[in-house]
């Protein structure tokens, strides 16, 4: 690892945002480094200058405020799992904390890390995009809010600018009848990155019919993706097992999978349409607590 | 290079030590304060061979730049070997056979103390799940796993059941 470079540790977002401005192109942000640390480690990133984020307030704190939930970036995957609020709110959040890397890493691990890294298997993406959460980000010309799933450019790309700073995610209150569940496929039980990963969130107008619906697809395109026609099909069908494995089929079509070295993508795009036809018995079984 | 000054405890003492940016943690403990108990593994976060307490929360040691460190209280298996829980730890550790090479066994029980001081009577499953971010190429892990789930059934203050039947009779046990 890279021995020499500079290092800023700003108390607030605004002498954050100065600092990137004054350490240029060679600059990163370090939240929780269980990624920047490994990837400097590697050498496959060598910076000119670490901005340390997380000694800044404002970027702190897990709390109700008037449009949603609001989950600071700096809030650890740790600190998450242990706020009772937040898994009663979103028991698919929870279940995808609990379910990355291993406790030590959990408790270093930050949710605006896992975010702006941007990998398409980034465990806390589907869930929260299938929340409807949206993005505060902080630049030198103000505060602006993006939804979550237009964060995503590409792999490890966002719409962040070079200065701009991920300060919270704000997840909107869940309508009372609200049920969700995160399922994630892996190799193996612990300490694992998805194969597929699907986040369901789902409300019930009727016992058989949806008010609303979303379906995020994480570890299977080069960002997390929406099944777009799968919920447009589920909100304008009565529920039966055929509407559900029909849109178990849709959402393999809306993946974009590849194959690499932890699985094909035919058994990706499979595993979703099993994933998903399972996440949505699930919340329509009137789980989505565990 | 420039180097920069932290000031941390350790183990209850306060240290001041110079570090450079690229330094780790880890490095500082192992190099600087020569607390080699913990263990350089992988230096990638996996194996949780360098798991300390950092103000008072169980990480890899080996993720966290030293100049992260700085104001904050580590504690490692050296200083944590002076409370009574970590010793019956360490001991049925050794008793049950849970060390062999020995190099994970640091960190498995910095890992199975903050388990006991949250869940005092863990089931084997919470035991598994909380030493799951350590890696043990020896002992297939069912050694640990007994070794843990004795340490939290002896009550607080008591000795141990392996120590007690030495003086027992057989017969009547």
């Amino acid at each position: 690892m890279k021995k020499n470079f500079l290092y800023f540790e700003p108390a607030t977002v605004a002498q954050a945002i100065a600092d990137l401005k004054e350490s240029g192109a060679g600059a990163w942000r370090l939240a929780g480094g269980t990624d920047l640390l490994v990837r400097m480690k590697r050498r496959e990133i060598n910076p000119d200058a670490l901005v340390d984020l997380k000694n800044i307030p404002e970027l702190a704190g897990i709390g109700a405020e008037e449009s949603g939930f609001r989950l600071g970036a700096l809030t650890t995957v740790a600190a998450l799992l242990r706020n009772e609020e937040a898994g009663r709110l979103f028991p698919a959040l929870r279940q995808a904390a609990a379910v990355m890397a291993s406790p030590q890493i959990r408790e270093l691990a930050t949710l605006g890390g896992n975010v702006c890294n941007a990998s398409p298997a980034a465990d806390l993406v589907p869930p929260l995009v299938a929340a409807g959460a949206q993005a505060v980000i902080a630049g030198d010309d103000g505060t602006r809010t993006v939804p979550l799933e237009e964060f995503f450019r590409g792999p490890r790309e966002t719409v962040l600018r070079a200065q701009d700073i991920l300060t919270a995610v704000i997840v909107p209150w869940p309508s009372k009848n609200c049920r969700s569940v995160y399922l994630k496929q892996g190799i193996r039980r612990g300490h694992e990155i998805a194969i597929a990963g699907v986040a369901v969130s789902l409300v019930r107008r009727e016992k058989n019919r949806l008010a609303d619906v979303r379906i995020a697809l994480g570890a299977v395109g080069p960002t997390v993706l929406r099944a777009r026609k799968a919920e447009e099909f589920l909100r304008q069908h009565t529920l039966s097992e055929a509407v559900l494995a029909e849109a178990g089929g849709l959402a393999a079509l809306a993946a974009q999978p590849v194959d690499d070295i932890r699985a094909s993508a035919w058994y990706r795009r499979e595993m979703v349409r099993v994933l998903t036809i399972r996440a949505l018995q699930f919340c329509l079984a009137g789980g989505g607590d565990e | 290079m420039m180097f920069h000054q932290i000031t941390l405890t350790v183990n209850g003492s306060l240290f001041t030590v110079m570090v450079a940016p690229g330094d780790t943690l880890l490095e500082v403990l192992r190099e600087k304060l020569g607390l080699t108990g913990t263990k350089k593994g992988c230096d990638t976060g996996d194996c949780g061979a360098c798991t300390v307490l950092f103000d008072g929360r169980p990480v890899p040691s080996c993720l966290v730049l030293a100049r992260a460190a700085h104001g904050k209280e580590v504690w490692t298996v050296e200083g944590l070997s002076g409370d009574p829980g970590f010793r019956r730890l360490q001991e049925n550790f050794v008793n049950r056979g849970a060390v062999q090479c020995g190099f994970c066994t640091p960190g498995m029980l910095v890992a199975a103390f903050v388990l006991l001081r949250t869940t005092p009577r863990p089931t084997e499953e919470e035991v598994r799940e909380a030493i799951s971010g350590n890696l043990c190429r020896c002992t297939g892990y069912q050694k640990i796993v007994e070794a843990v789930l004795a340490a939290a059934a002896i009550p607080e203050g008591s000795r141990g059941p392996d120590q007690l039947s030495e003086g027992g009779d057989p017969a009547n046990g």
